[in-house]
């Protein structure tokens, strides 16, 4: 069988990944793609502007089209069907022969016939193209209008904002979000955009764009008004791309959109068609679940499965559009005859919420929650399943002042059967199934099941949902550190700090049992140093260090050790450099730069450790903490300083955080990367905490990684003066101290956080959990408290004793064999070794 | 080499050396000894008192055990290997990742301030 599919977007990529599940036998398939690119995630198509690539938004799994033996035409647009000779012909003139043709064209911005909207600098937002152009506009546009206050315009807002630019909505309804929410929800929402610096004009009718005085372009409205500004972004809406089925007779739907019958069949039942541009009962459906149900529906039909049937879809929505909340389930307006409503609205909070219940009173149909949304995952399920209502419903959205717990749904009311996650239908049943078979992370949950891959919505509930299975099965949702301590590293962080515990014997005895091992014993090593920043190796606490922490060097692979001295910024000296040299020759340690922009001496024995350091630190050097979990290095690029296209000065950021940030111990290492311009040489993104200059300030980037799982950071915070940008990254960084897992770098902990990058924009910038000047306290104890651990080490003839081969032998460790290579030394392999047994010491 | 001990000696055929204070091993750690030649880590742990095991990882050849850190796995009162953190018994030089990488244990005695090895 020969099926061809028209459109590779998100619903037609969803079908081609069904088919192949369902191993069609003899279907030959082939993939028009009018992009010049393969299917891309267009629900995060925003975060384009927030540092993700094309590949990063790529749906299609590297080799895909091989595996499965599929066709792909990249820019290859459908222009025209031959019903009766069932065949397609593209715009190139190829013409393919098709038993079954699959229709998922999607949908176009619809751009309203404005005169003058045709002009340079007017956009729409849809494809990566798109994004690509306004950003380059961005780049040269202080001002920038959305035309459309719907949810995809209040999304192109926040795109306008984060490129820096001073934002207006301009929506033709009297509210924002007219589709999903009511008045007075939209009034709240209002404020709550406006009080984020997004200007809103609500009942405006533009009628002509002109010329402007003070800015490239001037709208004009129906009221006499007008608005100027340099650029202009269309998000009124989409239409579904029907062309194809018009110009070939299809039927197609009372409001446009290609008709299709309960089993996606269009009126050629040899058609079929998917997703945003298909008409079920006179209804379209812009959302990414309903067209990946139809994509289900379709390649089964395609595999024999006449009876898979679509039956509609709920088009209830939550999103946080600039870190604001938004939520609209079922009939939110209230149209059920006889239906009844619950409202609640704190105009100091700034939060509304409304529940919809059924005449009898017994059924949820509907609500709408601004500002905060906690009770979604509750409220949809309790609509969509039909649960009972408590008998006071009220209490579904009130705040619990008096201390009564909601009456909350556990995840144990839910059927087997609901839907948890809507965009890849997954049920409750099918998350239970994975934890039953091992999953016990979000992350192993989202890896098997795809819940909580898409739009993240449902997250939370799928979190739920997981722990009350596994705590059903006797597997306590067990997060302990290790054999000794049952919390995790995070419960025995607070543990410390609140009982202001600063030794381990005390810790040992107040919360754990045994002796310690590997694991616990340099976590709270690590937790110790954060909270009270004592000299690592004082008394007690040089026990728990690690093997590289207690020698204050990493070890190498033949027990001797490597010096990394701080080059902060990686700016030196040529004094500096000299001093590193001479160094290196006299104790004849080979030397290499790291990726890390700094030098690194290997080959040092244990005992020529201290006497290394001693002339280092007389050189002006300070501990690069190269072994240590802790702050690394921060990389710069040369910036305003020398570079012709530098905007400011990157390498004395870059040595101002790292002297601020020297010393600080954390789960894991964290690096740092300063640019002076958006070329980035300093590879920024690719750090935990990336900085880029800008004409208007620093771009904070963060929770990137280089290493095992390459992740770009993301933009957090843009255009921050000096004092501002570390003002947030004091807090980001405590917080990241306080809350991730033992050696979780800071993408990882991201990746797992629930609520992502909004909750660490709340958490920071709106602390929203009161702890901001604490976290900023706590950061500053750190710094001020800083010592340089070599020369402490070095100064305390107590410490310095450790530091030797053998308790009761002055020699060195004849074990250790260097040969020479390129000019310097490496370790001996075993075969270049003269044969020593575990003695060879002769006397 | 295995984990099997030869044969218990008495107490007085065996060779004692006398390597170190007791006051020279911080309490929760180790240090290398060099007795007849071999390389012994000698660890200092809590209320179980001093153990000596083979210095020389098997996985590495590098003389390191001594400066891995110690505590307990279930039962065992262990060592991790600094380089790649597998476990070593303190009472027996067992591997409990690797059987096939044990060393061997040694004795040691305690008397008055001195701290004694007896090669296994
Ligand atoms: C020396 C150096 C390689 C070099 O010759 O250039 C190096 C050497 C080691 N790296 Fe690295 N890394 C070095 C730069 C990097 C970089 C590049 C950078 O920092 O820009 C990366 C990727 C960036 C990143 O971290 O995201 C890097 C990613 C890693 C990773 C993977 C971390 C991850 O989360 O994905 C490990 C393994 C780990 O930490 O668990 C690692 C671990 C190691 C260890 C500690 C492995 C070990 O335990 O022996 C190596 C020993 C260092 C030593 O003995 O001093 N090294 N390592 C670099 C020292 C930089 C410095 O000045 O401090
Ligand atoms: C910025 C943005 C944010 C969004 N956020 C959300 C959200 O949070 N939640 C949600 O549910 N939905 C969201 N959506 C909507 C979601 O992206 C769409 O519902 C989904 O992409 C629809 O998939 P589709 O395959 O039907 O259409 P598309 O993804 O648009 O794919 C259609 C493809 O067909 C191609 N095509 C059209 N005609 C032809 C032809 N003749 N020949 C060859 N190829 C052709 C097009 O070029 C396109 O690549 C968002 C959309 C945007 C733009
Ligand atoms: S794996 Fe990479 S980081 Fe590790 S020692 Fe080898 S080169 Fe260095
Ligand atoms: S509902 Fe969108 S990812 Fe689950």
């Amino acid at each position: 069988m020969k099926i061809v599919l028209v459109g590779h977007g998100m619903v037609g990529h969803k079908f081609l990944e069904e088919l192949r599940q369902l191993q069609t036998p003899g279907a030959e398939v082939t993939v028009l793609c009018e992009e010049p690119r393969v299917a891309y995630d267009r629900v995060h198509l925003s975060e384009f502007f927030a540092g993700k690539t094309a590949e990063d938004l790529s749906l299609v799994a590297p080799g895909f089209f091989a595996e499965a033996g599929f066709t792909l035409r990249l820019g290859s647009r459908a222009a025209a069907i031959d019903r009766r000779a069932r065949t397609v012909t593209t715009q190139d003139g190829v013409t393919l022969p098709y038993d079954k043709l699959v229709l998922a064209t999607g949908s176009y911005p619809f751009v309203p016939p404005v005169k003058g909207s045709e002009r340079d600098q007017c956009f729409v937002y849809r494809t990566i193209e798109d994004l690509e152009a306004m950003k380059a506009a961005g780049a040269i546009s202080r001002k920038g209008v959305v035309v459309g206050g719907g949810l995809l315009g209040l999304e192109c807002a926040k795109a306008l904002r984060d490129l820096g630019l001073e934002t207006h909505v301009v929506e033709f309804a009297p509210r924002l979000m007219a589709v999903q929410v009511d008045d007075e929800g939209g009034r709240i929402l209002r404020s709550k955009i406006e009080a984020l610096g997004v200007q809103v004009h609500t009942e405006r009718n533009t009628v002509e764009i002109t010329d402007g005085r003070s800015a490239r372009h001037r709208m004009v409205f129906a009221d006499g008004t007008h608005l100027e500004t340099d650029m202009i972004v269309f998000s009124a809406g989409i239409r579904p791309r029907d062309e194809l089925a018009r110009q070939n007779a299809l039927a197609v739907g009372a409001r446009g959109g290609i008709a299709i019958d309960d089993h996606c069949r269009t009126s050629d039942a040899a058609i079929l068609a998917i997703g945003e541009c298909a008409a079920w009962r006179d209804q379209t459906f812009g959302l990414v679940a309903p067209g990946y149900e139809m994509a289900r529906i379709a390649a089964r039909q395609l595999a024999g499965d006449a009876q898979a049937a679509f039956g509609g879809a709920d088009m209830s929505t939550k999103l946080k559009l600039m870190g604001v909340d938004v939520a609209s389930i079922g009939d939110a307006h209230g149209r059920t005859p006889g239906c009844r409503s619950f409202r609640y609205a704190d105009e100091c909070k700034q939060v509304y919420k409304k529940i919809v219940v059924s005449a009898d009173g017994k059924h949820l149909l509907g609500a709408v929650l601004v500002g905060n949304a906690d009770e979604y995952g509750t409220l949809l399920q309790m609509a969509l399943n039909r649960i009972a209502l408590p008998a006071d419903p009220e209490f579904l959205i009130l705040p619990s002042s008096d201390g009564k717990a909601k009456p909350g749904l556990g995840a144990d009311a839910l059927p087997d059967s609901a839907q948890i996650c809507s965009c890849n239908n997954v049920s409750k049943g099918q998350i239970c199934a994975a934890v039953g078979e091992g999953a016990s992370t979000i992350g192993e949950i989202k890896a098997c099941t795809k819940a909580g891959a898409t739009c993240g919505g449902c997250v939370p509930l799928v979190t739920q949902v997981m722990k009350a299975e596994m705590a059903r099965l006797g597997l306590s949702v067990n997060n302990h550190l290790c054999e000794h301590f049952p919390y995790s590293r995070q419960e025995l962080y607070h543990l410390v700090r609140v009982g202001e515990i600063r030794s381990f014997e005390d810790l040992l005895a107040r919360h754990g049992q045994g002796l310690g091992c590997d694991i616990c014993k340099p976590t709270a090593a690590s937790i110790f140093a954060s909270c009270w920043n004592d000299f690592v190796l004082k008394g007690e606490l040089a026990t728990l260090q690690d093997s590289n922490d207690y020698f204050l060097g990493n070890i190498q692979k033949d027990g001797t050790y490597s010096v990394v001295p701080r080059m902060p910024g990686g700016e030196v000296t040529p004094e500096g450099l000299i001093a590193v040299g001479q160094v290196a020759k006299k104790y004849g340690l080979y030397t290499k730069i790291t990726g890390g922009q700094r030098v690194d001496l290997f080959g040092a024995r244990v005992e020529q450790l201290p006497a290394i350091w001693e002339e280092l630190i007389a050189a002006g050097f300070e501990s690069g903490h190269a072994y240590g979990k802790a702050l690394r290095t921060v990389k710069s690029c040369v910036g305003s300083t020398w570079c012709r296209y530098g905007v400011d000065d990157s390498v004395g950021l870059a040595i101002e955080l790292e002297n601020r940030y020297k010393g600080l111990r954390a789960p894991h290492k964290i690096k740092f990367g300063v640019s002076g311009c958006t070329r980035e040489c300093a590879e920024a993104q690719g750090k935990d905490i990336g900085i880029i200059a800008t004409e208007r300030g620093w771009n904070l980037y963060v929770c990137g990684n280089g290493g095992m799982k390459p992740r770009h950071a993301e933009l957090i915070a843009a255009d921050l003066d000096k004092a501002g940008l570390v003002r947030l990254i004091d807090r980001f960084l405590m917080f990241y101290v306080r809350t991730a897992d033992r050696l979780q770098r800071t993408s990882t902990w991201r990746d797992n956080l629930e609520g992502g990058l909004d909750y660490l924009k709340a958490v920071l910038i709106d602390d929203s959990l009161g702890i901001c000047s604490e976290l900023e306290q706590q950061m500053q104890h750190v710094v001020d408290t800083y010592q340089c651990e070599w020369k402490t080490a070095i100064t305390d003839p107590e410490v310095r004793k450790r530091f030797r081969t053998f308790i009761n032998d002055p020699r060195a460790d004849q074990r250790i064999v260097f040969v020479e290579e390129r000019g310097q030394i490496r370790p001996a392999r075993a075969e270049e070794r003269p044969i020593v047994e575990n003695a060879e010491v002769e006397a | 080499m295995s984990p099997a001990r030869t044969a218990p000696m008495s107490s007085e055929e065996l060779k004692w050396t006398a390597v170190c204070k007791l006051g020279d091993i911080l309490p929760g750690t180790g240090v290398c000894a060099l007795v007849e030649g071999r390389h012994v880590a000698v660890f200092r742990i809590g209320d179980s008192g001093i153990h000596a095991i083979d210095n020389i990882d098997p996985r590495s050849g590098a003389s390191v055990l001594s400066r891995g850190l110690v505590g307990n796995l279930g039962e065992h009162i262990v060592v991790a290997s600094p380089l790649y953190k597998n476990h070593f018994d303190l009472r027996t030089g067992e591997c409990l990742e690797a059987p096939e990488h044990s060393v061997r244990a040694h004795h040691v005695r305690v008397n008055g301030d001195d701290v004694l090895i007896a090669l296994a």
